[in-house]
Formats: C-alpha cells, structure tokens, sequence
C-alpha cells in the first residue's frame, strides 16, 4: 500500500502537465466548495456579530400595528399610547437582564424635511435622549456632545455622524454651520462615529433600503425638540442594552412586557411594543443566504462530476498506455487484486492531491473575494478534512472501471503489444 | 518431472475459424535441464512459452508444472506460481522505465510479499549475480541493452524459481552481450535452475543440453 502510494506520487511527478490537467475538474469543483463554505462560515459569523455582538448588546423594543412595526411614514399617530418619562426609563434599568435603557425617535427614511442649502439629507434623523450615544458605541471625533442644556433648553443644535458630515459638507467643516429640518435651522455642534463599525451585510430588499439610509449618515437632535420638528407626541423606540449576549433576547422580552403593562397594552390590542428578536433573526439571514450557497454547491457538485469523468477518462487511456506494464506485472506474479489497488490507489492519491489543490486555492480564492468584495470569510477545518477525503472517493469511484479494465487485461495480449 | 506436456494443442480463432498454432506437443523436461526450442518466426515458439508460464491455456492436452495439472489452478494459485516456481525473460526486456535497476529486480518479491529490506537485499545479490553491482540505482534508459537484458534475468531468479522460461534472450542484442547473457544461463543451470530457452540462432541454441525443433506448430526433438 505505502509501496503504491509512494510510486503513484511518482506518477504524478512524472507526468506534471498531465496530471495537472486530470485534476483540474477536481481543483476547481473543490476550490468552488471551499471558497462558497468560507464564505457561509464567514457571513454566519458576521451576521451574528453584526447583529448582536458588535451591536453592543442592544435591542430594540418598538411598537407594532400587529404584525408590522408601526410606521410613522403611513400611520397616524395611534391614540392613548402615552411619551415614556425618564421614572419609568429607571424601573426598566432595574430590571436584572437590563443593563441600560434609551428611548428615541427615529426617521429612517426620506421624507424632503431635511436640507443643507438646496441639498435634501436622505439620510436618517434620530431624537435621541442622554444614554443613547453611549448606548450604540458613538464617540465624539469633532466639537461636543448633546449637552443638559441642549435639553432644558429646546436648543436647535444637531450632531452629524461622520458619513452625514462627509455627504452634506464634503471637503468643509460642518461645525457651526446650518441644516434645515423641517423649516427651523439647526446648528452643527457635533461629529460621531461609532467606534466599533458594523459592516452591512445586504441580504434583502429592506436590508438594502437600510443601507441606502445608513449610507447618506445620520443625525441626531435631542429627543426635546422632537415635538417642535415633527408631531407632537410621536411614540418612541426603546433601545435596551442587556447586560451580557446571552440575555438579550430576555432583556428585550422584559422590557417589552414592562412597557405594555405600563401603556395598557394586550395581546388583544391592535398596537403592542415587541422586541425585535435578533437571534431569530439573524437565522433567517443566515438562512437565506444559505439557500443562495447551496445552489453553488450543487453547481460546484457538477463540475466534481465532470472532473471525475476526466479523472477516468485519463486513467483508461493510461491503462491503455501502460499495457505492457500491466502484463510485465502479472507475468511476474501480481494477482488481479494487486493491479486493481494499483490502479485505484493512483486514481484515489491523484483525486486526494487535486483536493489538496483545490483546498489550496479555494482559501486563496476566499481571501481574495473578502479582500476584494469586502465578503467576510472563515475557514473551517471540518470541511476541508471532508473536501479531501471526498475528493478521494471520487478517485476510487471513477477510477474503478478503469482499474478493473487495468486487472482484467489479458498478459498475453499485454505482453504481445508492441 | 518439472514440466510434463501431453497432446497439447492451441487453436486461435480468425473470427469463426480456428488456427491450430501447436498441434499435439509433448514434451518432458526433468529438473536441471537446460533446454533449447528452435524454429523460425510465426512457428508457435512464444505460444508454446506463454502455455507453460500459465499466461495463456491450452485448447486441449495436459500440461503439468511440478507434477501439478494447472488447469486445476485458480487464477491466485496460478499468480503465485507464476511469481515463485517460475522466472521469466523476454526479447523485449520489459522493464520499467520508471523504477531503477534495484526496484525492477525487486518486483517479483514486493508480489510474493516480502518486507523492503529483505527486497532490497536479494535485489542486491541478484544484480550482483549478473556483474550489474554498480549500476543498482540506474534506470533502464541509462543502460544499455544487453545491460537491461541482465537486470532482467536478475529480476526472473531473484526469487529463487525452479523454471526459468526465455523468450529469445539474446534477439535483441549484439553477439558480445549475448555470450555475456549465455554465460549467466550456463551458470544458472549449474546452480540447478531448469531452462527452457527459444531462439533461432544456432549459436545460442548450442549452449544447451538438449535441442528442440518446432515447425508448424509441430516439435521434434533434435537426433
Ligand atoms: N493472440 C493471437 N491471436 C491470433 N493469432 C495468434 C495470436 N498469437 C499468435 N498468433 C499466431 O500464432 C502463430 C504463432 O505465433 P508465435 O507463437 O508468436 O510465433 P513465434 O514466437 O514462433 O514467432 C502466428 O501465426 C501468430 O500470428
Ligand atoms: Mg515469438
């Protein structure tokens, strides 16, 4: 066995250029697989991360109109659902899977109330209270923060994040300069970032709206002038940001329980506050984007098939080649079993050794497309364990009929041939 | 009786017909014999060879190997055979290019199961048997003819076989390396190797003790 594998590994160096071209369909069905399964490893791994982790922990409890988040681009203001004060913010920090609690409002869409000179904002606008900064991870990179007295004072001040900045005053310093929101002007006293970026990871139509938004920035005014901006007691968004990963998905159920309670809401009720359940959903993207993937695996399976034809292919024309070999062998006493583990060890280490390839580029391939497309990436050895071994099934699949026909030569005719 | 053939004929079929190619061969040869079959071209003689090294079976007749009728012999028991009672050499050398001396000699015994060293070991010593020590690791393109004819005979004795069976040894090679080659049979003969040995060349068939003429498919013994 050592002895076939030692002078099939021969074979292979001897015959470079052939065996290259024999383990071609294998390199690139294998390559496909591993690159598509790095990159299902790696967008799991991001969605998660994107969604829970680097999210800081935070969900968020919001009022829906049944099955769907209420819509203030659509709806009317719903009747009897009263502004949160900060007393109830602190019973909801009590809460043990709660760590910290910011109520907002937000426009995630455009709706041409927001202008810089002539120039729409198609971004987002967010009036936010005193804990919401700290609460998504924003820092100030330039002027100041929203101050007590911004509050107290209804003051027309707004904080760009630095895409916001960058799209509204490209090459200019947006502090102190003025952004018209909703006909009343508004002084730039502020840039944020968020420290920890949240890569997008576009996924659906809505995701992609999302990042359409997210892309031109965001702004934020203090939850104070809301009213004055838009309607008068427009319902606000509870960020919740649970003490650990683990519990946010219970932080957020308790909060929104504690909300409705506190509003009088029921599960009969036509407006609810619910949690947006992040784990459940960070499944359902994984889920589609795997579906995508499986479809390239299945594409990826095919052109295994076709290699594998190639791979025996070659082999019969090497039998054929190596006639004399075969005959020479069985004159000097190799049993029919011996020829056929011959011929099947060499099929198997060249199949095997185009996995290895083919592993080979599919991470460099993987690299290259996260590099380039920006596609998150992960390695798993699981799999690349499993892309080897069945590539090596492949070589004693297709390589059995012709290790068969390699047994089956007469010697006489074998000897005969030349 | 180290191989014993009664009546033995063999037909070939041009589509539907049959070609007898040897017809009712006896032939007996006792252990220590050295054996010389002459005919000229197309007359049977690698037909009659590939019969009494089980490559090939006969039409009709018995033929027994070692007072053991083969064809009672599964196609293992056959292989086996073939590996340790008997050796073959042929005009055409049939080496492989890939393998050095050594690994071509060594062959026969990586089929009978034995252990590297040991392999390496008889090659060794069987190489040395035909003057080749010094050219172990070169390659079949690397030697020369009447060089790779012996690397051959070393690799059909390395196991030690009772028969030794050739093919027209000598006919692909010039007069001096056929004297080498005649020399190494004589001297395997009197280790007590049986021979039986084809050619058409007078010269070679002298060398044995005992002439056999085929024609036709028909064998006669010489005198
Ligand atoms: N496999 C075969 N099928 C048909 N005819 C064959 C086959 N092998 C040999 N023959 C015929 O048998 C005859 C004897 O061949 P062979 O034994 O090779 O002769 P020699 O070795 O004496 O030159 C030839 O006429 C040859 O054409
Ligand atoms: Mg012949």
């Amino acid at each position: 066995m050592r002895e076939n594998i030692k002078l099939s590994l021969q074979g292979i160096w001897s015959h470079k250029m052939r065996s290259m071209l024999t383990m071609l369909g294998i390199i690139i069905g294998i390559a496909s697989i591993i690159a598509i399964v790095s990159t299902i490893t790696g967008n799991s791994e991001m969605i998660k991360e994107s969604l829970i982790g680097s999210n800081n922990n935070v969900v968020t409890v919001s009022l829906y109109d049944g099955e769907w988040e209420y819509d203030m681009q659509y709806s009317s203001n719903p009747e009897g659902i009263m502004p949160l004060d900060s007393e109830f913010k602190d019973e909801l920090e009590a809460i043990d899977t709660v760590d910290k609690v910011a109520f907002y409002n937000s426009r995630e869409y455009s709706d041409n109330s927001i202008y810089r000179l002539d120039t729409s904002f198609t971004g987002g606008i967010y009036g936010v209270d005193d804990q919401y900064f700290g609460l998504y991870n924003y820092q100030v990179i330039n002027g100041r923060a929203l101050l007590q007295a911004d509050y107290d004072n209804f003051r027309k001040v707004v904080i760009l994040d630095n895409t916001a900045a960058s799209s509204l005053f490209p090459g200019e310093n947006p502090l102190g300069q003025v952004v018209e929101i909703s006909g009343e002007p508004f002084t730039v006293v502020g840039i944020v970032s968020q420290t920890k970026s949240v890569e997008l990871n576009i996924n659906s139509v809505s995701d992609y709206y999302t990042y359409a938004n997210t892309s031109s920035g965001k702004m934020f005014v203090t939850g104070a002038v809301w009213p004055m901006i838009y309607r008068f007691d427009e319902v606000q968004k509870i960020a919740v940001k649970a003490v650990d990963t683990d519990s946010m998905t219970k932080a957020g159920k308790a909060v929104e329980d504690a909300v409705n309670e506190k509003l009088g809401l029921t599960a009969e009720s036509q407006y609810q506050f619910k949690s947006q359940d992040l784990l459940k959903q960070a499944e359902q993207l994984q889920a589609m984007s795997n579906s995508t993937n499986q479809q390239l695996i299945w594409i990826a399976g095919i052109s295994l098939l076709v290699g594998g034809i190639g791979v025996m292919n070659i082999m019969l024309v090497t039998v054929t080649e190596r006639t004399q070999e075969i005959g020479l062998k069985k004159a000097i006493g190799a049993r029919k079993r011996m020829i056929l583990g011959q011929f099947l060890t060499e099929a198997a280490v060249l199949t095997s050794f185009g996995g290895v390839l083919g592993v080979i580029f599919g991470i460099v391939t993987a690299k290259l497309l996260s590099k380039i497309m920006g596609i998150p990436t992960g390695l798993s050895i699981p799999s690349m364990i499993i892309a080897v071994l069945f590539s090596m099934c492949i070589g004693l699949i297709f390589g059995f009929l012709p290790a068969r026909k390699a047994a089956n030569l007469n010697p006489i005719d074998a000897l005969r041939s030349e | 009786m180290i191989l014993e053939m009664t009546d033995v004929c063999k037909d070939y079929f041009r589509g539907k017909i049959p070609v007898p190619v040897l017809k009712e061969i006896n032939l007996k040869v006792e252990e220590g014999e050295y054996i010389a079959i002459m005919g000229p071209s197309g007359s049977g003689k690698t037909t009659l060879m590939n019969l009494v090294g089980c490559l090939d079976v006969p039409t009709s007749g018995t033929l027994k190997l070692n007072d053991v009728d083969v064809s009672t012999q599964t196609e293992d028991q056959l292989a086996k055979l073939r590996n340790s009672f008997i050796g073959f050499v042929f005009q055409q050398f049939h080496l492989l290019p890939e393998m050095d001396a050594r690994d071509n000699v060594a062959l026969p015994l990586l089929y009978a199961g034995v252990g590297l060293k040991e392999r390496r070991e008889k090659a060794e010593e069987a190489l040395k048997m035909v003057g080749l020590e010094e050219r172990i690791h070169f390659k079949p393109n690397q030697l020369s003819g009447g060089q790779c004819q012996r690397v051959a005979i070393a690799r059909a004795v390395v196991g030690k076989p009772k028969l030794l069976l050739a093919d027209e040894p000598t006919g692909a090679l010039d007069t001096a390396s056929g004297e080498q080659v005649m020399e190494i049979f004589s001297e395997l003969n009197r280790q007590g190797i049986t021979i039986v040995m084809i050619t058409h060349e007078p010269s070679i068939a002298a060398c044995a003790n005992k002439i056999y003429h085929i024609r036709d498919g028909v064998l006669t013994a010489d005198r």
